[in-house]
């Protein structure tokens, strides 16, 4: 794709600016349906932005292109997450944005890959999306092909089975090619999720099933990137892991004090004061 | 509660039919049959579909994927004892564009895997072959291992078709088939020493279509997998004592051959009976009766199908008698049913 002047510019972007215009398009799509998992989106969004404008190759205009690094959404409900991302990526048109979660909108509340260009999978039934990412990682190998799937998991799917059997399938087939990164807000539906089932030693458990693993602060985009650029240079046929610990509502002060939960609670007026504190701390 | 047989007691007979082994062959003694038809007909179109893979979750010898395995080592893959990796593992070989063939028991993969069949497979209308053995009452190892239940399930299931063969000629023409169609088939599937009937007829499996195996003016038989092999023995049967039977075999459970069974039943008035090796709850018996009924039709029907029960652990011959699915018990209820009024 030639770069069109707008393009250009934004290729002279920090991460730091695309995650705060990730985090601005969330933010505007919870707006439309007042509410959403925005807290979700907002914690993620550092982790997004590098995927999207540091990690991987895609065509825009060409989701379903052959040389892409596949990424998939385990968690259906961090759609508006992604959807914010894939507007930014100019993989969706901004002007969809306002159809979120809308009837006939490509943009569901939870992501659907018949619906959304660049959502590779259904998610949203938790605990999927590794076992895709190992079919998919072998499907690459068998092609020869050297790019990477990377999947997009939260600490509560470290509860369900399958993604342990889906651990052990990656390590055993070796799939250097696939990249877990593990949203870690320790939120689950029920409350905190360390108190719900905890997956706790993460680290060891992934580094015991046979997995090249870091733990960063998901919200520190420098060590997000190089956590990114560890997990894809590393030379052995480990999977890898990078867990990120993350802040819900990151970005939005007022969010970020609030009583953490699964699902934040903003208020009608406030979608106005969630956009300026996010503009405040945009990055200069 | 219990329906168990009473337990053995001092005096009784000490020499009793021991369970068969858990994937005995269901072949009759001194019936023909042939070796692994799964197996050897993947194969054989594995040579010319290299997008063809096959994978199992530690059932590969028990579902005679093993052969292909031997075969194609490097499109082989074990995942182990993880039917839901299995299943999620397919669908990603999919999504990048191979034919995966996914194998294990039928009950693992109704009850086990289901979530991931459901949303990583059928929702997404991949083109996942899941073949799974041990359908219906053809084990005598109890309810962990008797899929009495699988049709049902997977009738419920959008984008699923359901094909339920009856011997090693329908196996050999529907693995072909299911190859051709794009989109998720569960098929049930008969390994090992599997018998070999339909040669007897003019028949050849084709996908969504029942056939008629033979004509006759009293008796309307529909069946499917290994029912259709004891309806046509039991057709035999009654032909000697006067009692003249068709047959249709409807392999495709799912969508069902609704034109041809409303054609048949239109042609004569019969007693019609749906024979399944299945719970008469969500199988073919019920998938007739109302796509009858939505038709405007309502033949006297009769079924039969295993109970809506756990079933006994033992020998297949004793529980198949038990059961009401062996041929002799078949030409018995037949002929009972004829003579009610």
């Amino acid at each position: 794709m030639t770069p069109t002047p707008d393009t250009a510019l934004k290729a002279n972007m920090s991460l730091a600016d695309r995650a705060y215009r990730i985090r601005r398009n969330a933010v505007l799509m919870g707006e439309v349906q007042g509410q959403g998992y925005v807290g979700q989106a907002l914690g993620i969004a550092d982790v997004l932005a590098v995927s999207y404008f540091h990690a991987m190759r895609y065509r825009a205009d060409d989701p379903h292109w052959e040389g892409r690094d596949r990424f998939l959404l385990s968690i259906g409900h961090y759609a508006i997450a992604l959807y914010a991302a894939l507007i930014e990526a100019g993989i969706v048109p901004e002007d969809e944005l306002e159809t979120y979660g809308c009837d006939d909108s490509r943009l569901p509340m939870s992501g659907m890959a018949s619906y959304t260009p660049g959502m590779e999978i259904t998610g949203g039934s938790l605990g999927h999306g590794l076992g895709i990412a190992v079919g998919m990682a072998l499907g690459l190998k068998r092609k020869q092909s050297d790019r990477f799937i990377f999947n997009l998991m939260s600490d509560g799917e470290l509860g369900e089975g399958s993604t342990w059997e889906a651990a052990m399938g990656a390590a055993h087939h070796r799939l250097g090619n696939l990249i877990n990164l593990v949203d870690f807000n320790n939120q689950q539906a029920d409350g905190p999720s360390r108190e719900m089932l905890s997956s706790e030693p993460v680290t060891d458990k992934f580094s015991a099933f046979g997995w090249h693993v870091q733990r960063v602060d998901g919200n520190d985009i420098d060590a997000v990137r190089n956590a990114f650029d560890i997990a894809m240079a590393i030379e052995d046929d480990r999977p890898r892991a990078i867990i990120f610990d993350t802040r819900m509502g990151s970005g939005v002060p007022f969010l970020e004090s609030r009583e953490v939960t699964h699902f934040i609670r903003v208020e009608p007026h406030e979608w106005t004061l969630a956009l300026d504190a996010l503009e405040a701390g945009r990055p200069t | 509660m219990s329906t168990k047989p009473t337990p053995v007691t001092a005096d009784a007979p000490k020499k009793r039919l021991t369970t068969s082994a858990m994937i005995a062959s269901i072949a009759a003694e001194g019936q023909a049959t042939r070796p692994a038809p799964f197996g050897h007909g993947l194969v054989k179109l594995a040579e010319s579909r290299p997008d063809i893979v096959g994978l199992t979750a530690d059932l590969g010898k028990y579902t005679d994927l093993h052969i292909f395995a031997k075969a194609y080592p490097d499109r082989f893959y074990q995942m182990g004892m993880a039917e839901q990796l299995l299943m999620s593992t397919a669908a990603g070989l999919a999504r990048e564009g191979f034919m995966p063939f996914a194998t294990t028991y039928a009950v693992f993969a109704a009850r086990r895997a289901y979530d991931f069949i459901a949303m990583a497979i059928a929702e997404e209308n991949l083109p996942v072959k899941i073949v799974c053995a041990l359908p219906g009452l053809t084990t005598g190892y109890g309810p962990s291992h008797q899929a009495t239940d699988d049709i049902a399930i997977f009738r419920a299931m959008p984008n699923m078709t359901i094909i339920d063969p009856c011997d090693a000629i329908d196996i050999e023409g529907a693995v072909p088939a299911i190859a051709e169609y794009p989109g998720p088939v569960y098929l049930r599937l008969l390994r090992g020493q599997v018998p070999v009937v339909l040669d007897e007829y003019d028949y050849q499996f084709e996908l969504g279509k029942a056939k008629r195996l033979r004509d006759g003016a009293d008796v309307l038989f529909i069946s499917s997998g290994i029912l259709t092999m004891r309806v046509l023995e039991a057709a035999k049967r009654l032909d000697k004592d006067g009692i003249s039977c068709a047959v249709l075999h409807s392999p495709t459970i799912k969508p069902l051959d609704v034109e041809t069974i409303l054609a048949e039943a239109d042609r004569m008035d019969r007693l019609l009976i749906v024979a399944e090796n299945h719970s008469e709850i969500g199988g073919l018996g019920e998938a007739v009766a109302l796509a009858l009924l939505k038709n405007g039709r309502a033949p006297r029907l009769r079924h039969v199908a295993l109970p809506d029960a756990f079933l006994d652990a033992g020998a297949l011959p004793t529980l198949h008698d038990r059961y009401g699915i062996s041929v002799e018990r078949i030409c018995e209820r037949t002929k009972g049913w004829l003579n009610e009024d």
